[in-house]
């Protein structure tokens, strides 16, 4: 036990300290907090004319609330709700703002009627408005019933919670047709897709580590000096695990340095909304960018981080990683322990490639569909379920599912480690000869 | 008495036999020299000695009792082929290794020091492997290898890319171990080494042991009662006045002298045939050839091979 934690420590320390990973701890936050900000800042360069966002109050509260900001003119109607949507489309007006009416409570809520992605600051303008306005006016109830008691004072203690209010603001999409879709599905596309890719990068990133590491203990004879001093197997596994230590590592520096960067970005553009300078980030020729990933996305990316799932899809991701990693790990080592140069990896990686590329296609439909026998299916299957999986999950997946398909990763994870330590063991002192499939049956079957 | 023991060992891969009813005796604080041709069996041996493979059939013992995991720590291993991490720092890979070996870090760490000395490579402690010249490279290994105060050392051809300097100073310290008290099996092509070395050697062919026990009875048992002549010119054969009791092996001459090997047909003195020369020529050098290792080594396999 003694030796492998030896062995996993080396593994670790000279991988952490390579120049290279601490090139991509530095740049992989970049790139990924890169995809958030740029648009935050093209947004705030962008110039437009002034686009019209018809009001549709129910409550009649918000009556010329909104007051017409640089890049924003709020019309007020008193159509029917039909009636403004259809106009909407006609007339090329960016947005409707419906507020319904609520019987025996004050407004908390909204929707946002929008062909093109609204913006962030926008929406939060939106947000701000209504929350002031309802805000004084449970205010002013509330000093309305107050009388000259102590209780008084009690209450007023009391006033900024009392008064305190949040409002929904959903945003609806609409396309040509009139279809509408709520927005929100597609942070938890995007959610889905970014866990797949990278528990999929992950794995093949780090499993190929362990290949190139196996290979040069085997070529360069390092195995020679080692299994005089470590068996096969504590060998294979420190390798295995100091790497995987590499990849969390990795992974959740990645998170808590994109993370700060975001949030500092946030801070300076976001909550500085809807200032007068701050544009919509739909100038002609950022239409493309603000298509793929508009501020409002990013906005509802904090959303979803920031609520419940944040914590589900962290967990569920070091879980999954792990799993297929040490699953796919085991796999690659094998391979590494099997052959004697870079070239003659190649017959052996397709039967390992190809699970978890099929894994990543069908992570990209699951997106779609995420509750649908193809997604359900490949989730469970140890060799597919990681990727695809991580991309259920954002959607949410019932937890008995989750749990089967853990525990079959789990076995799954056994299995592969059981048959690779004994193609290992063999392979790594076997020189000189061309390694067929019949050959790797044959060490299978070897006694120790 | 002996301190490894190998009973009847035998070992087969698919498709052919690596090691055939091997036994050999290894005895305490001796040098044991395993010889053989490429391919006979060595390294299969070796391996099996090492834990790192099992046997299929037979027994081993060290130090009279049955080879465990737990004497493992007890054999000092340098394979033939021997890498190191090229990128890892020379003394961060050595302590990494030792302590692999079950030595402290404390304590690693001030063997190592001593050692690197003794070598001449301590200013090389922080340097990365493969700034290291082959030699050196080999040094390290050789410390790490005896480090840990074994009992029972392998070495598998300790001398490749070494210079002769350096050749010079490692048999010093194999023959320092030894006469601490260490058993060491040594394996090589290099017979000369294994003159100077070995008390003992094992011949294995083609997965067969064919010859084995003391150096000094074995050459003893090959010598063939040839002795070499150095004479001056003369006119005339040497066979001339030679008669059957005595064989010319080789002749040859130079500038200054004329030379022949001559055989001694058995149960007759070697002072028979000076008695002959001494009357004929004039003698410059006489001396008994002896065979050398090498010698005992090709014609033993050569024999084997005819089998």
């Amino acid at each position: 036990m003694n030796k492998i934690w030896l062995v996993i420590k080396r593994e670790y320390l000279t991988r952490v300290r390579k120049r290279s990973f601490i090139v991509m701890t530095i740049l992989g936050p970049i790139l990924m907090a890169s995809v958030f900000v740029i648009p935050m800042i093209i947004a705030s360069f962008s110039d437009d004319e002034k686009m019209v966002v018809e009001v549709l109050d129910e409550t009649g509260w918000f009556y010329e609330k909104f007051t017409d900001t640089e890049e924003f003119e709020f019309k007020y109607t008193v159509e029917d709700l039909t009636v403004a949507k259809v106009k909407l489309m006609a007339e090329d007006e960016f947005a409707l703002l419906y507020i319904p009416r609520r019987e025996l409570t004050v407004p908390s809520s909204a929707i946002l009627y929008s062909l093109r992605q609204p913006g962030v600051d926008l929406k939060s303008y939106i947000s701000n408005v209504m929350s002031k306005e309802v805000e004084s006016q449970k205010l002013r109830i509330n000093l309305d019933e107050m009388t000259l008691s102590e209780e008084d004072r009690e209450r007023a203690m009391k006033l900024p919670q009392l008064i305190r209010t949040d409002i929904e603001l959903v945003t609806m999409k609409m396309d040509e047709s009139g279809a509408e879709e709520e927005t929100f599905t597609e942070v938890m596309m995007a959610v889905a897709f970014i866990s797949g890719m990278i528990i999929y990068m992950f794995i093949f990133i780090f499993g190929a580590q362990v290949l190139r590491g196996v290979m040069e203990e085997k070529t360069s004879r390092i195995i020679e000096v080692m299994v005089s001093a470590v068996r096969p197997f504590q060998l294979m596994m420190g390798k295995i695990l100091g790497i995987a230590m590499v990849g969390l590592t990795q992974f959740l520096l990645w998170v808590v340095l994109t993370f700060a960067i975001v949030s500092i970005f946030q801070v300076a553009f976001v909550d500085q909304l809807p200032g007068p300078d701050v544009r919509m980030a739909v100038t002609p020729g950022s239409e493309q960018m603000a298509q793929q990933v508009s501020p409002t996305e990013i906005a509802r990316v904090f959303e979803v981080i920031n609520s419940i799932n944040y914590e589900v899809i962290l967990i569920s991701f070091l879980f999954f990683f792990l799993g297929g990693y040490l699953l796919y790990a085991a796999l690659f080592a094998a391979v590494g322990a099997a052959v004697d140069s870079e070239a003659d990896t190649q017959q052996f990686m397709m039967p390992i490639t190809l699970p978890l590329f099929l894994g990543f296609i069908i992570a990209n439909m699951a997106i779609y569909n995420p509750d649908g026998q193809l997604a359900v299916w490949f989730s469970m299957i140890p060799f597919t379920s990681p990727v695809v999986m991580m991309a259920r999950i954002p959607f949410g997946v019932p937890v008995e599912q989750i749990w089967i398909s853990g525990i079959l990763l789990i076995l799954g994870f056994i299995f592969t480690t059981w048959i690779a330590a004994r193609i290992y063991r063999t392979g790594i002192l076997m020189y000189g000869k061309k390694v067929s499939y019949k050959e790797l049956w044959k060490w299978l079957r070897y006694k120790s | 008495m002996a301190l490894f023991q190998t009973e009847n060992v035998s070992k087969r891969y698919a498709g052919h036999t690596a090691l055939d009813k091997v036994s050999i005796e290894v005895p305490e604080q001796s040098i044991y020299g395993l010889l053989g041709p490429n391919g006979a069996g060595k390294t299969s041996l070796i391996r099996i000695i090492n834990r790192i493979t099992g046997p299929d059939e037979g027994q081993l013992w060290f130090k009279g009792e049955k080879l465990q995991q737990k004497h493992i720590s007890n054999i000092g291993y340098l394979p033939e082929e021997r890498g190191l991490y090229r990128k890892m720092k020379v003394g961060e890979h050595a302590l990494y290794l030792a302590r692999l070996k079950g030595l402290s870090k404390k304590e690693a760490h001030v063997k190592l020091k001593e050692w690197f000395d003794k070598f001449g490579i301590g200013g090389w402690w922080n340097n990365k492997v493969e700034e290291l010249s082959k030699g050196m490279q080999q040094k390290v290994q050789f410390i790490i290898t005896v480090l840990h105060e074994p009992e029972l050392l392998i070495f598998d051809e300790p001398f490749s890319g070494f210079d002769p300097i350096n050749v010079e100073l490692l048999k010093e310290e194999i023959l320092n171990l030894r006469d601490k008290g260490t058993t060491i099996i040594f394996s090589t092509h290099n017979m000369a080494s294994v003159e100077e070395l070995c008390d003992h050697i094992a011949l294995i062919d083609r997965s067969k042991k064919i010859l084995d026990g003391k150096v000094k009875e074995i050459k003893k048992e090959y010598q063939s009662n040839t002795y070499s002549v150095a004479f001056d010119h003369f006119d005339g054969l040497l066979s001339s006045f030679l008669d059957d009791r005595f064989k010319i092996v080789d002749e040859g001459e130079d500038e200054d002298r004329r030379f022949a090997s001559i055989r001694i047909a058995e149960g007759h003195q070697s002072n028979e045939l000076l008695e002959r020369l001494v009357s004929k020529v004039n003698i410059h050098a006489y001396n008994e050839i002896l065979p050398t290792m090498n010698d005992i080594f090709i014609s033993v396999v050569k024999e084997n091979e005819g089998k």
